[in-house]
């Protein structure tokens, strides 16, 4: 699974509609005198079914880029299309239909602690219409099953231990079969042995249903599931992967940048 | 079905519920309360304007309550009685005496009625069988749901009568009836005419305080009330029994301190609510915050979540409301006990109070939810 676009500005030999493309993106925060640039002239294009994994260090803007893409802030220049919707300047109500298509996942897994994990897969089901209460319920329970957690369906948050949140987070997040699955530091908060499990879950569940994933990360030992790194620094992409990282040397060899 | 999410989140924690559902119980307790209090003073007010036997009243064109007493001519009643549609005519004296408890010696005030014990003005059964026992001289009937200061109703019971001072004249209680006691009299008596007049030896049998009027069972009471008005002098006024009890209710409500010390009193009741329900709302709101924030970065609209918060206060309104109803009956029932007062739950007070609840939860609602604005789908990420 090696696609084409190592960088930004290779992405255009790809013949698959990007279902991320951003061009000349910027993004500030505040206002007059206190505003402050911390995304400088984004381009990026993520093709479907890809694993990009975004690294690079704290307040480098990553997690700014994935919200924009995310459609849960709007960037201040330049062009961003997400399934091929231009959220720069859009719509409050585009930006919800966009956020319906995306699943999200945190670093906290964020369920809602009065629902059970069913109820609160529930939660992404209902907002496709169309499902009747069993649908809803057995598509809730087969997505459960499907992150090992079967026998867990009806316990409530508090019940459930910290890697079990996060997989029941991933059956939230992936229960509508988003075409993309957006991630912040899914595994920041969890064992060795949890994290790995959570992010070949996610990894599995993805390519099943060919969503893309862009995957923001501090962690080392996830990056071998990444079909393509892109490194973050001072708000800008950065093809500079030394100056970029000194991360690089934990990093396996085959999952390094590749240039075609 | 979609998850019910309010209902969820509301009834998750058992014991923020009962706290929650406590306050809104005691804040409607507190509005049943002053409403049936105000409801029942008024009402207590009226009872002997019900009571009278007649379709339309003359009254002083200065009237305003029993509690002062404003006379006319009778010859107003006799002016009246030629119109066409008036069948007949009756007159009722009244004033307050200071009526000796026969045991502690000490007086009360009493407001005592003269009728004509041939044709009492008064359809209160006891007041008609017994009416002819006013037809001797000093005797009165005593109203049973009177304060017991006068001390009256056990010895009567015991004795079958009770003779006592009534303005320094001796008088002989010689009958029971049932009117109530209200801001105007601890206690009622009725006397004969005759009697009244000497019991309240200043009055002349000429000035009455209130004429009443049957009329014909064909006469439209509307006709016959508007030409009365028109065609009698202006020194009295015509009313119907209703327009006669608003007039009491009227002076209740707005010369003395009662109608603003209970409307007061209800209000603070709302505002406890408001404060109790907000606080429960807008600690729901700030504890589940991220979970709001999650909601709106899923593609929930900030109107599902607005639509929450307003179903969660509903809720909170209806399970609130139900005990203190509840409790709003027994403690009718033990305020009537304790006071007399025609108190009890009515179903416009129940409706008033339910509606009041609904505004309560939902405007606590509004104020919380300033706070779900701040919940921002990015800082779900943060």
């Amino acid at each position: 699974m090696n696609i084409a676009a190592n960088f930004p500005t290779c992405a255009l030999t790809a013949k698959p509609e990007p279902v991320i493309s951003i061009r000349h993106l910027n993004h500030y925060f505040g206002q007059g005198a206190l505003r402050k640039q911390v995304l400088f002239d984004i381009n990026l294009d993520i093709l479907p079914g890809e694993i990009v994994l975004t690294i690079g260090p704290s307040g480098s803007g990553k997690t700014t880029l994935l919200t924009a893409i995310g459609g849960l802030r709007t960037p201040s220049e330049g062009s961003l299309k997400v399934l091929g919707e231009e959220l720069c300047g859009a719509s409050k109500q585009k930006l919800i239909q966009t956020r319906r298509n995306i699943g999200y996942i945190f670093q906290a897994h964020n369920l809602m602690k009065f629902l059970t994990a069913k109820q609160n897969v529930r939660m992404s089901l209902e907002l496709h219409n169309g499902l009747s209460d069993r649908e809803l319920d057995e598509k809730a329970i087969a997505m459960l099953e499907a992150v090992g957690l079967g026998d867990r369906i009806d316990y409530y948050p508090e019940n459930l231990s910290g890697g079990q949140k996060q997989r029941v987070a991933i059956a939230r997040a992936l229960a509508s079969q988003p075409a993309i699955v957006l991630a912040d530091e899914p595994t920041a908060a969890l064992d060795k042995k949890s994290g790995r499990d959570v992010v070949e879950i996610m990894q599995r569940l993805a390519k099943e249903q060919g969503s893309t994933i862009l995957l923001v990360t501090h962690d080392n030992r996830i990056l071998d599931i990444a079909d393509r790194l892109v490194y973050v620094e001072d708000g800008r992409l950065t093809d500079n992967y030394m100056a970029a990282s000194d991360r690089e040397a934990t990093l396996p060899e085959a999952r390094r940048p590749k240039s075609q | 079905m979609k998850t019910p999410l309010a209902w969820l989140q509301v009834s998750r924690e058992k014991m923020r519920l009962a706290v929650a559902l406590a306050g809104i119980a005691f804040a409607d307790i507190l509005m049943f309360m002053q409403m049936g209090f105000k409801d029942s003073l008024y009402e207590a007010a009226v009872r002997p304007h019900y009571a009278l036997d007649a379709d339309l009243v003359l009254v002083n064109s200065q009237f305003e309550t029993f509690f002062s007493v404003k006379s006319f001519s009778r010859e107003r009643l006799y002016q009246a009685q030629g119109f066409p549609g008036v069948e007949s005519v009756n007159s009722l004296y009244f004033g307050t005496a200071e009526w000796r408890n026969t045991e502690t010696r000490m007086s009360r005030p009493i407001l005592i009625f003269g009728t004509d014990p041939a044709n009492p003005a008064f359809n209160i059964p006891e007041v008609t069988q017994n009416a002819d026992r006013l037809k001797m001289f000093h005797r009165v009937l005593f109203d049973r749901a009177s304060r017991p200061e006068y001390g009256v109703v056990p010895i009567f019971e015991e004795k079958g009568f009770l003779e006592t001072e009534v303005n320094d004249n001796l008088v002989r209680v010689d009958g029971l009836f049932s009117l109530g006691a209200s801001f105007t009299a601890d206690g009622n008596a009725i006397a004969s005419d005759s009697t009244f007049l000497h019991l309240f030896s200043e009055r002349k049998a000429e000035e009455i305080e209130i004429g009443l009027l049957k009329l014909e069972p064909s006469a439209n009471l509307q006709q016959v009330q508007s030409s009365l008005k028109a065609e009698l002098p202006k020194d009295v006024s015509v009313l119907t029994i209703e327009e006669f009890a608003k007039i009491e209710k009227q002076y209740w409500a707005n010369s003395t301190a009662i109608g603003f010390i209970f409307s007061l009193g209800t209000a603070m009741g709302f505002i406890v609510g408001v404060v109790i329900v907000y606080q429960i709302l807008y600690s729901d709101v700030s504890d589940h915050l991220p979970e709001y924030a999650t909601l709106k970065a899923m593609g929930y609209t900030d109107q599902y979540l607005v639509n929450v918060l307003i179903q969660e206060a509903l809720i909170l309104a209806v399970l609130g409301f139900i005990p203190s109803f509840f409790l709003g009956v027994g403690l009718y029932h033990l305020t009537q006990a304790a006071t007399l007062l025609p108190i009890g739950m009515t179903t416009s007070r129940a409706i008033s109070v339910f509606i009041l609840t609904v505004i309560m939860c939902t405007a606590s609602g509004a104020i919380a939810m300033r706070k779900l604005q701040t919940a921002d789908p990015a800082d779900v990420f943060a």
